[in-house]
């Protein structure tokens, strides 16, 4: 790209951008201010009820998602301790929740069990991570971070919040419609999901459970679009793309794989409700008939689900990751107080993993019976996504090499999160290689796959943004002791809960399965004592975020007053208040160089904001990077 | 510590090849998980804030480190992705002296035939050393046929036929499961693969015949009683057929005298089956008439027994389920209703060997 190295004391803004302006095509620049509507200052709205619940503020609607996100946090985890709970001691009564089933002597049906890993999937990824990730710090961070006022459309941004609500008020009242919610799997394979007699959850449930993700889905629609379009157009002078810190960088290409992705789930979804409602048969063989069922007439095919649900959720899972890793390559970037190690390959990483990511979804399905040709084009596309992962990986190392690292409790959540995404993705190596994954498919090596990158990632660079933006969203700092107990508990309970997987796993314990103790071949004290400690730091993971929820609310009445800039960070956040005024910026601010400025030798400080020009004699830190 | 394996029992020809690309992605992801440690740790003491290490001559971005970093991991990529395709290759290309059997999932047994004729629910005999092919669809929903000790397993869908080879190495009693999640009872969907001597594979395909399993008597008693001309098949009375009954809702009138009741939900238990038999005019399944007479006095119990048991050994496993007892000896579990009622194999117990 061609913005030229500075080497000039800057004088007005636009023009020391170079060619790329960053401005909107056919916008005229003014001096110092963005294109757009940031003239005339809106100021907050005075009703409460437009301020804080129909509000149009991105930062507003950040945090609504963010609670919301965190709300299902713990509703998914309450699901997964039932699950854990289960497997360790199968068949034993849930402490006082066993009056939930009427049944079977106090003991858990298998059918509840079945909803339960559904409802943990489909709520974990649906409800919290994508929601957390995009809606909350993607709404909170995009504007804030390119200096621009609000979302290109407001409007439609809180509309994206609230087509959450008919999709939290679905799944929840899922549960209690008759037959219970839905036993399908977080991957609703049909026929299971579409023939309404194979499973009590498909009576009803699973009809509910799809018109909630649509709403989900439609939710995540307006805000990809609103994303791409407020990078796109609405950067402050002098924010080339070149400059756009991480963070941004993965949320703008989290929300374009979304765009381009969630149409294919939506369209399965609607063929699935009309398989379920209205008689069609995209997903029915002909004649098929379950549990006695009537024999449909048939003629479409399962497998045309699972192409398509693939087609969209592998690219979830990077939907799931990109955002994380944006945070995290800001965050240890700005406690080592180094800039970070080969920015522009970074990018070029996060773009080659949205690209790739759109050919290896049928990784998910080389059981299923496809042409073994085609299976190896996707063995090979698989391993070759893992190059630009591990290539982000070694950028992470590089950047702390050499730095003057500060171990904040963001900091060390960020540092883990790249650990356990290493883990993660060696793992999932395991599974690319098809001889392997042949045996390990469907069984607890999965589990503890999505696991060290789900959680090991994606809730650690959760937790890494919370810690480090927290100020920023309430003014108040965190406590970081508090934060610090937290992060060792969990890092090391989380080990605790997940590594064992793999072995069981390996000695192929299968997944969603009610009771594994009824063959001799886990029916021993090695897999049963393995489960039970898993369950057992299960719940040290569960009770270990109680901290994080008390250092959270304890912080947010009684923190410490934090300042405009508690981390010397230099992204345009951290140069307004904190929380933000309404309009977020006073003036719109002018860019003069990338984000990861710390450390140079000329200036006085370790940082220097975006927003302050370089030092005389400067030389651009990185000529790859400048 | 335990005796704890971290393979399953190796037995087939695949399991070896299987192995060795897992211990190979095992070597590679150790070294990279410790030296990928070993750097985050030393950088944090080193480099934590406030020490006195040497700062100067770092950079932020190192072509030479870059493209080493870039090659090394793309070039063991493409070495990991040959041999795997390799071994892949001969995972999924039966050799052209494999005998078929033929393999039906549904909720919630395997049912497989030997070429020969003989059938069996919930255990596959094989002999050693021969490779066999096994031709699987589905009756209902997806199912996934996995046998650990041979590193195997493939989905079995309905409308559509999958295929899956292996070679037996060693003579003994496999575990066999369910792998792709197929509704309430998924987690008892599993049964026994047996390898034989070849020899003792002929005698046993002559034997198998005469199985003499309650159910197996009882299907005997189904045909001699003429429930078959009603429920089975090709009649052409409309009375519900009965596989996949047994355990799963079943649709009752409110009124069994009146279509119009309205239909209250019940589980097929025992009690029912037998209540179905001999006064089936009190509990009438919605959208059939109430046409089936009463068997009361001509089914003496201990043929009911045997039918019950049949009509149990095609239907969805337990309604009622025994607590595992931990203090099992013998690493006993739960019994598996099917092979239990079946009275095939040994229930849960016994070594796999
Ligand atoms: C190096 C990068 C990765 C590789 C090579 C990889 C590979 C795979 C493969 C081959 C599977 C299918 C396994 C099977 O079902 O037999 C899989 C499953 C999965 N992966 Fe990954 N993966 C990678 C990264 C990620 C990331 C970053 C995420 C999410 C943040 C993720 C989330 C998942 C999930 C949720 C599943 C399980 C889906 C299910 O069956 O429920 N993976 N991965
Ligand atoms: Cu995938």
């Amino acid at each position: 790209m061609s913005s030229e190295p500075h080497h000039d004391a800057p004088a007005q803004g636009p023009d020391l951008a170079g060619p790329d302006t960053g401005m909107a095509p056919g916008t005229i620049p003014t001096s110092g201010h963005a294109p757009g509507h940031d003239e005339h200052i809106h100021p907050a709205p005075r009703n409460p009820l437009f301020r804080y619940i129909f509000s149009t503020d991105h930062k507003v609607i950040g945090i609504q998602f963010l609670f919301s996100g965190l709300i299902f946090f713990v509703v998914g985890g309450l699901l997964a301790l039932a699950i854990r709970w289960q497997l360790a001691w199968p068949w034993s009564d849930l402490p006082h929740l066993s009056a939930l089933w009427d049944s079977s002597a106090g003991q858990m049906p298998p059918e509840f069990y079945n909803k339960l890993v559904t409802m943990h999937g489909t709520i974990m990824i649906f409800f919290v991570i994508i929601p957390i990730l995009l809606g909350a710090f993607g709404n909170f961070l995009i504007p804030l971070m390119i200096g621009a006022r609000d979302m290109a459309f407001p409007t439609l941004n809180m509309l994206s919040y609230w087509f959450m609500w008919p999709a939290f008020v679905l799944i929840v009242f899922s549960f209690f419609v008759p037959g219970g919610a839905s036993e399908a799997g977080w991957t609703g394979y049909p026929p299971l999901s579409t023939a309404e007699w194979s499973t009590p959850g498909s009576l009803n449930g699973q009809t509910i459970w799809l018109m909630a993700l649509l709403f989900a889905g439609i939710s995540s629609m307006m805000g990809s679009i609103n994303y791409i379009t407020t990078v796109l157009m609405l950067r402050a002078p002098g924010m080339t793309l070149f400059r756009l810190p991480m963070t941004v960088w993965g949320l703008f290409i989290t929300a374009l794989l979304q765009a381009f992705a969630l149409p294919v789930l939506t369209s399965a979804l609607v063929m699935q409700l009309l398989d379920r409602v209205a008689g069609t048969n995209f997903f029915s063989p002909t004649g098929l008939s379950v549990a006695n069922g009537p024999e449909e007439v048939g003629g479409g095919h399962p497998l045309l689900w699972q192409h398509l649900f693939w087609f969209y959720s592998h690219p979830a899972v990077y939907i799931m990751i990109l955002p994380a890793m944006g945070i995290v390559s800001d965050v240890i970037s700005t406690f080592s107080r180094k800039p970070l190690f080969g920015y522009k390959p970074m990018v070029f990483a996060i773009g080659a993993i949205a690209l790739l990511g759109f050919i290896v979804w049928g990784h998910h399905m080389f059981q299923s019976g496809m042409n073994p040709a085609l299976g190896a084009t996707f063995m090979l596309s698989t391993m070759m996504i893992a190059l630009p992962s591990a290539i982000k990986t070694f950028n992470w190392l590089g950047t702390m090499w050499g730095g003057s690292i500060h171990f904040t409790a963001a900091m060390l959540n960020a540092v883990a999160f790249v650990a356990m995404f290493v883990i993660g993705g060696l793992s999932g190596i395991f599974m690319a290689a098809t001889p392997t994954d042949i045996h390990i498919h469907d069984t607890y090596f999965i589990v503890a796959h999505i696991h060290y990158v789900l959680f090991g990632g994606s809730s650690f660079g959760i937790f890494a943004a919370l810690y480090y933006w927290f100020p920023k969203m309430f003014g108040r700092m965190m406590n970081e002791t508090l934060g610090k107990i937290h992060f060792a508990l969990s890092f090391v309970f989380f080990n605790g809960t997940f590594f064992p997987m793999h072995i069981v796993g390996m000695h192929a314990q299968p997944r969603r399965y009610a009771d594994y103790t009824g063959f001799e071949l886990f029916n021993n004290e090695a897999v049963i004592g393995l489960n039970q400690l898993m369950t057992v730091c299960a719940i040290g993971l569960g009770l270990s975020q109680l901290i994080l929820v008390s250092n959270f609310v304890a912080s947010l009445v009684a923190g410490r007053k934090a300042g405009a800039n508690p981390w010397r960070a230099n992204t345009l956040e951290w140069q307004t208040g904190s929380p933000p005024p309404h309009y977020n910026f006073e003036r719109i601010p002018t860019v003069y160089h990338p984000a990861y400025e710390y450390s140079l030798p000329e200036a006085e400080s370790d940082y220097l904001p975006q927003t302050e020009p370089r030092p005389p004699r400067a030389e651009p830190l990185d000529h790859i990077m400048a | 510590m335990w005796d704890f394996p971290l393979f399953p029992q190796s037995a087939s020809t695949h399991a070896p090849k299987v192995d060795a690309v897992y211990i190979g992605l095992m070597i590679v992801s150790a070294a990279f998980t410790l030296s990928f440690a070993f750097f985050v740790l030393y950088f944090a003491v080193k480099y934590r804030r406030g020490s006195r290490a040497d700062r100067s001559g770092i950079q932020d971005s190192n072509p030479i480190a870059e493209a080493v970093y870039i090659t090394v991991p793309t070039l063991l990529g493409i070495g990991l992705f040959v041999w795997g395709a390799l071994v892949y290759f001969e995972l999924v290309s039966p050799p052209g002296d494999a005998v078929d059997i033929y393999v039906i999932g549904k909720q919630w047994m395997w049912k497989a035939q030997h070429p020969e004729g003989s059938k069996e629910i919930n255990e596959l005999h094989v002999p050693v050393g021969q490779p066999v092919r096994l031709v699987m669809t589905s009756q209902d929903v997806i199912h996934s046929f996995y046998i650990p000790a041979f590193r195997v397993k493939q989905d079995v869908l309905p409308g559509r036929y999958t295929t899956l080879w292996f070679q037996p190495t060693k003579v003994g009693r496999y575990r066999l499961f369910c792998a792709e999640y197929c509704g309430a009872e998924h987690s008892r969907m599993g049964g026994w693969v047996t390898v034989m001597e070849p020899s003792e594979y002929e005698e046993w395909l002559e034997g198998s015949s005469e199985q003499t399993g309650m159910a197996v008597a009882g299907e005997a008693l189904f045909r001699q009683y003429h429930c078959s001309g009603c429920h089975g098949g090709n009649s052409t009375v409309k009375a519900p057929p009965l596989e996949g009954v047994f355990g799963g809702p079943v649709p009752l009138l409110n009124d069994p005298a009146d279509p119009n009741s309205g239909v209250r939900i019940i589980q097929a238990d025992e009690r029912y089956l037998r209540d179905s038999i001999l006064r089936p005019k009190d509990e009438v399944v919605a959208g059939y008439e109430p046409l089936m007479p009463s068997f009361e006095g001509q089914i003496p119990e201990e043929d009911m027994l045997k039918l019950v048991a049949y009509i149990k050994s095609i239907g969805r496993g337990r309604t009622t389920r025994p607590t595992t007892d931990r203090g099992m000896q013998d690493g006993e579990g739960a019994p598996s209703n099917i092979t239990e009622i079946m009275g095939m194999g040994t229930g849960n117990g016994g070594d796999a060997r």
